[in-house]
């Protein structure tokens, strides 16, 4: 913990919040694929009414930079309305991880 | 590999999205020590040459991590050593020229605020310390960007009540030449008693002596993530509410502990300190008397209140220090009035008073704060409340301020508008009773008793 920040994984969240429909993880994976992110761990389930689903990527081989990612999650998601954004893993680890 | 249950996800992306959540600042403090020189103009592009150098990535940095975590930070801001230290060497009294400097180098690195326009005199003033504070006026008046402050006490020193006449004097001034824009001079000046030396917040940020060339500082904040948890437990004794405000904090400022570190590693610069205070602002859901009235209290200012503060504030303390690995600056509740809706409402419904105001900042960050009070308020009645405010952190070692707003043409029953995060004040009535007598005295209150602790 006394250690600075880095180095830092590549690895982050990406969260899908929304309706639940058919096509969602489709959707998702194509954009990952194409940008050569790698899914590690992929889990969904059903919160407060709303459709949630968490994959963690690693971003170590990807060739796109994160934030255009980060924007062409957000553009499919919108059509869709679904909420579409990517973290790097270390807000979540930072707050519920000691 | 870390898994996340999807609670805790939402949980994270809720405080965001609802709840306010943010990163309020990350303030670099710039040492100017480095600018010293006899000739004032050489003394104006050192400043302003240093600043945009080393913040010159500053905005740039602040945006990319706001991008990376999704976890927005408000203000990128600067403070530097107090100028009063660093501008004495030039023997001239056109200290205006290097608060002038000090605004373009804000502006050029995009900045919206700029602290340390200073000058610390709780135990006696030199003349550099004098032309500073005689300049302030005219330095808030004529730049957007530059803040100032004075140390006019400390535990150890006792208070300077020759500087806290002045300071009446100068707050009155600097809200008359501002009387265009509500007096929003005033809003820009801190009088401080033990004023910290790595304060992230303004207006009363400044980059001590005893703090490196360059350091990160964090402020974080989320009176709106605190006062959901208290509304989701109705009915918690005070131990199980301070232990949810506990854990609330914990998580609020392990986010200023990794903003800190990340934009510490960015910038090549140490980092500093979390700040832990719990800063309102304007917008709703965003305030921190809600949180009291969360509690139980009908309104912010109705009795309990300082008990209900005093709670917040200790538990906020004892969460956040264990999240960070270097907690300071202010690190408590702030309880403005222009920036907090609920207290706002409450101050128009005439039932939060001064009085009550100044009690709650015993128990409390950081003092009377961003009130504004009628245009015709004598300098030595300023003096007078600076007087007491300054006593209640001498007395109980703490820091204390007054960022009052005389109202220039205002009365009690108007209000203030400053807009931003400055929000906006009703004016609030003030003793009409004379202290004039009483400051007039001079000299210094000596130090109390509990500074002798060696």
């Amino acid at each position: 913990m006394t250690t600075s920040a880095t180095p830092r994984s590549n690895r982050v969240i990406v969260t899908v919040i929304g309706q639940d429909q058919v096509g969602i993880i489709a959707t998702v994976s194509t954009i990952l694929a194409d940008a050569r992110a790698n899914i590690l761990d992929i889990s969904q389930s059903i919160m407060e009414e709303f459709f949630v689903m968490i994959m963690m990527v690693d971003l170590a081989g990807a060739n796109v930079p994160f934030e255009e990612l980060k924007r062409r999650l957000a553009e499919k998601g919108e059509p869709m309305g679904l909420r579409i954004d990517a973290q790097h893993e270390d807000v979540f680890k930072y707050m519920h991880r000691i | 590999m870390q898994r996340f249950s999807p609670q805790e996800i939402v949980e994270t992306i809720r405080m965001v999205q609802m709840e306010n959540l943010d990163i309020r600042t990350i303030t670099m403090g710039i040492s100017l020590r480095d600018c010293a020189s006899d000739d004032i103009a050489v003394m104006e592009r050192k400043v302003y040459d240093k600043i945009c150098r080393r913040a010159a990535r500053l905005v740039a940095v602040g945006e990319e991590i706001a991008r990376e975590y999704g976890m927005p930070v408000i203000n990128k801001r600067i403070s530097v050593t107090p100028v009063a230290l660093v501008a004495e060497a030039t023997g001239t009294v056109e200290y205006a020229r290097i608060g002038a400097a000090l605004d373009r180098a804000a502006r050029e690195v995009g900045v919206n605020f700029l602290g340390g326009y200073s000058a610390l005199v709780e135990k006696g003033t030199t003349p550099g310390d004098a032309a500073l504070i005689e300049s302030i006026p005219e330095v808030l008046a004529t730049t957007e960007r530059v803040c100032a402050s004075v140390n006019i006490g400390t535990t150890r020193a006792g208070i300077n009540m020759d500087a806290v006449a002045r300071m009446g004097w100068i707050i009155r001034e600097c809200a008359q030449r501002t009387a265009d824009r509500d007096g929003l001079g005033a809003a820009k000046l801190v009088v401080f008693c033990n004023a910290v030396e790595d304060n992230p917040f303004m207006a009363g940020a400044f980059h001590g002596v005893g703090e490196p060339d360059c350091v990160v500082n964090v402020g974080v904040s989320g009176p709106g993530v605190v006062l959901r948890a208290v509304e989701a437990a109705p009915e918690a004794d005070f131990g199980t509410l301070a232990s949810i405000i506990k854990r609330t904090s914990f998580k609020v400022t392990r986010m200023g502990e990794l903003v800190g570190r990340a934009a510490s590693d960015k910038l090549g610069v140490p980092f500093g300190i979390v700040d832990l205070s719990l800063a309102p602002t304007p917008a709703v859901g965003d305030s921190v008397a809600r949180i009291l009235e969360a509690m139980g209290i009908e309104r912010v200012g109705g009795h309990g209140s300082t008990a209900a503060l005093a709670l917040l504030n200790d538990a906020v303390k004892k969460g956040g220090a264990m999240a960070s690995s270097h907690v300071g600056g202010l690190s408590g509740a702030f309880i403005p009035v222009s920036e907090d809706i609920g207290m706002i409402e409450a101050a128009e419904l005439g039932v939060l008073s001064i009085d009550k105001l100044e009690a709650m900042t015993a128990v409390c960050s950081v003092g009377l704060d961003m009130i504004a009070i009628p245009g015709d308020t004598s300098a030595e009645t300023i003096a007078a409340i600076i007087a007491d405010e300054a006593a209640i952190g001498m007395i109980n070692r703490k820091t204390t301020a007054v960022r009052l707003i005389p109202a220039p043409g205002k009365k009690v029953g108007d209000s203030v508008e400053f807009g931003g995060l400055l929000g906006r004040a009703p004016v609030m009535p003030v003793s009409s009773l004379s202290s004039a007598a009483f400051v007039a005295r001079g000299g210094r209150i000596p130090a109390p008793l509990t500074a002798l602790n060696n």
